[in-house]
């Protein structure tokens, strides 16, 4: 039998447990195991906390005993908050309302990005910074001359009062898709444009026909990240459109729509915690569907900025 | 198969058929009228490389005037969005914020000038005081932790670990489906604190030895600390984004030189990623103060503005709610401003 060689065995074992040069330890990695996974616990603990307790049943979220696993999955939650949410009709209203405003928007800040990006013209760096400007300036601060504005066009109260702003790139964080649009078209080349033009073709054309088909995935993130953004806005859909026009809108009257739809007194009708949840797990499913699908391009976005300097 | 196809296509070439015999006949007539009239008219005609105004004033078209004109048009768009939504708007609240002002619908807005006393009036108000003290606390002391945090996740992601996608997917969900609804409902249950934080006695402690100007905020953000590191979602990938910009060789360099990687943090990575905390720290400051609260600054806004009548407890209206944002803006542009500033100064001091 061989004899045990204790100090080669001591060098393996550093070399796993520590590294060398260029080659990362168990104890090294393991640390960045655990605390990303605890990290992401605390991150995700809200999400896990709705998920598990919109199933639960009235006894289940009293008992202290009873945190992560309910003992019995009470599936009618998600009937009542289906109920109370209108759903599943709510959902087409409010996919073709926010698909109307997120498509007017991308279509608008990819224009203005090429119009950035592509030509010189006088002013143009003031008006971009200013444009940049509308980021920080809190909807609140227009929204009163802004009432008045849609009231004098009669926009008040429809869908048009999301949408004219949106065609203008003044939607909803527009700056930023503009920003990731301009940051695209300036990596084309504009030799690209020029031959285009020596061969005859309209600076129409040769967006349309060049620089739109180039952008594809620009257009893709902006328009992703417009849906997202126009779905969970809700202090000016509410007030320059009105009501519950959304779901998250819808969500915010669960109680009172609860009350109207299971009148209280009524035997074992009483909103709890549970039902509540169930709604909210509603409202984001399509996002969370939404987001697996094409995480990647959200995850790219911030890249496709350009803000960490070319 | 090809039935079907021939089904579908013969109405199509029908409809187009009559679309083009349309075209041609009641259309077409009048685009040649335009097309004459744009070249023979009085105000504006082209001869050759020459743009005449009323026949008499000749510009030379340049490459340069022809690219600065398609330029305009592309982003003429924006031009008068920004003139129509946004600048008017701002200048009109801003006039509104110094009256007092209603809204009637025979009449449209009525104001009269009052001068100050709305500004006055929000720094006298019982209400809105703490209000601002509080945000201003929450701002101060959340956004450093939020910057923290995200370098530290960014970091995390960026070594050489397994799943690198997956986490950066956990670590961005926030962003996709935080909104103020599920938000408020989760501060509700009291989701939104860290597990073993919330029954311990360390907020009992802040909040029975502090003065309340520190002690609320401080609370505050304790019980709702998840919901302030969701924030980091976006900075997270900024960071990110920066980190896989550097070299790599310089940490190789660095490490042959013997640099622990406790140094290699301090002298290479967070002065590489500096220019970007001021980026993040621009997104974060506008994206926490545009989160409405219900009962928050900007939710009272909204009440003033939508219930204010002389006779209710919302008296001021229009003017004082364009007050009310008005104020918030201008501390929120001061509290990013500090921030900038203090981050500028640090990086000048290193140069």
């Amino acid at each position: 039998m061989k004899k045990f060689d204790t100090k080669h065995f001591k060098i393996k074992a550093r070399k796993f447990l520590f590294g060398m040069n260029f080659v990362d330890g168990f104890v090294y990695k393991f640390v960045i195991y655990t605390l990303l996974i605890s990290f992401s616990y605390i991150y995700l603990y809200p999400v896990l906390f709705m998920t598990v307790n919109s199933f639960m049943t009235v006894d289940d979220l009293i008992n202290p005993g009873v945190k992560w696993i309910p003992t019995a999955l009470q599936f009618e939650n998600y009937g009542r908050a289906l109920q109370v949410l209108e759903l599943p009709g709510s959902i087409v209203s409010t996919t073709s309302y926010v698909l109307k405003v997120s498509i007017s928007v991308t279509i608008s800040s990819a224009i203005i990005g090429y119009g950035f990006a592509k030509f010189r013209f006088p002013l143009k760096n003031l008006l971009f910074v200013l444009m940049l400007a509308t980021f920080i300036l809190p909807s609140q601060v227009t929204m009163v001359a802004n009432l008045v504005i849609f009231n004098n066009l009669g926009l008040m109260s429809t869908q048009n009062a999301m949408i004219l702003p949106a065609i203008f790139g003044q939607g909803v964080n527009a700056a930023i898709y503009i920003l990731i649009f301009y940051q695209f078209f300036k990596t084309i080349p504009g030799v690209l444009m020029e031959s285009a033009e020596v061969d005859g073709a309209s600076q129409f054309r040769i967006f349309t026909r060049i620089a739109i088909p180039l952008a594809i995935p620009s257009f893709l993130i902006v328009f992703l990240f417009s849906f997202v953004w126009y779905w969970n806005e809700t202090f000016i859909t509410s007030l320059y459109v009105g009501g519950r026009i959304t779901l998250p809108l819808k969500l915010q009257a669960f109680r009172s729509s609860y009350e109207t739809l299971f009148p209280p007194g009524s035997a074992g009708s009483e909103l709890n915690e549970a039902i509540m949840l169930a709604g909210n797990m509603l409202t984001i499913l399509p996002l969370l569907v939404l987001y697996f699908i094409a995480q990647r391009y959200f995850v790219e976005s911030i890249d496709r900025t350009g803000i960490t300097g070319e | 198969m090809k039935k079907v196809l021939s089904k579908i296509m013969t109405p199509l070439a029908k409809a187009w058929a009559k679309v083009t015999a349309f075209y041609n006949s009641k259309i077409a007539k009048h685009v040649e009228k335009v097309k004459y009239a744009l070249s023979h008219n009085f105000i504006i005609r082209r001869k050759g490389l020459k743009l005449i105004l009323f026949s008499f004033i000749k510009i030379d078209i340049t490459r340069r005037r022809r690219e600065a004109f398609y330029g305009y048009i592309f982003i003429l768009l924006w031009i008068i969005g920004f003139a129509i939504f946004t600048l008017y708007p701002m200048f009109y609240s801003l006039y509104l914020s110094f009256t007092e002002a209603y809204y009637s619908l025979e009449s449209g807005v009525e104001t009269t000038f009052i001068g100050f006393t709305n500004y006055l009036n929000v720094f006298r108000s019982q209400t809105l005081l703490p209000l601002f003290a509080t945000y201003i606390g929450k701002m101060l002391i959340s956004v450093p932790l939020i910057i923290v945090f995200s370098i530290l996740i960014a970091v995390l992601i960026n070594n050489p670990i397994k799943l690198k996608g997956f986490w950066r997917t956990i670590f961005f969900l926030p962003v996709v489906i935080s909104t103020g609804p599920v938000i408020a409902e989760l501060n509700n249950q009291d989701a939104t604190s860290i597990p073993s934080l919330e029954d311990s006695t360390l907020i009992v402690f802040i909040s029975e030895n502090l003065g309340p100007w520190i002690a609320s905020p401080v609370e505050a953000i304790l019980t709702s600390m998840l919901l302030i590191l969701w924030y980091a979602g976006i900075p997270i990938l900024i960071f990110l984004a920066g980190l896989q910009k550097i070299d790599g060789s310089i940490y190789e360099a660095a490490a042959i030189d013997g640099a622990s990687p406790w140094d290699r943090f301090w002298k290479i990575t967070l002065p590489s990623i500096s220019p970007l905390i001021s980026v993040s720290v621009i997104y974060i400051v506008v994206s926490m103060s545009l989160f409405v609260e219900s009962g928050g600054i900007l939710d009272l806004a909204r009440s003033h503005m939508l219930v204010g009548a002389p006779d209710s407890t919302f008296w001021f209206g229009y003017g004082y709610a364009a007050t009310i944002a008005w104020v918030y803006f201008l501390l929120m542009v001061i509290i990013m401003g500090i921030f900038v500033l203090i981050l500028s100064a640090r990086r000048k001091e290193r140069n």
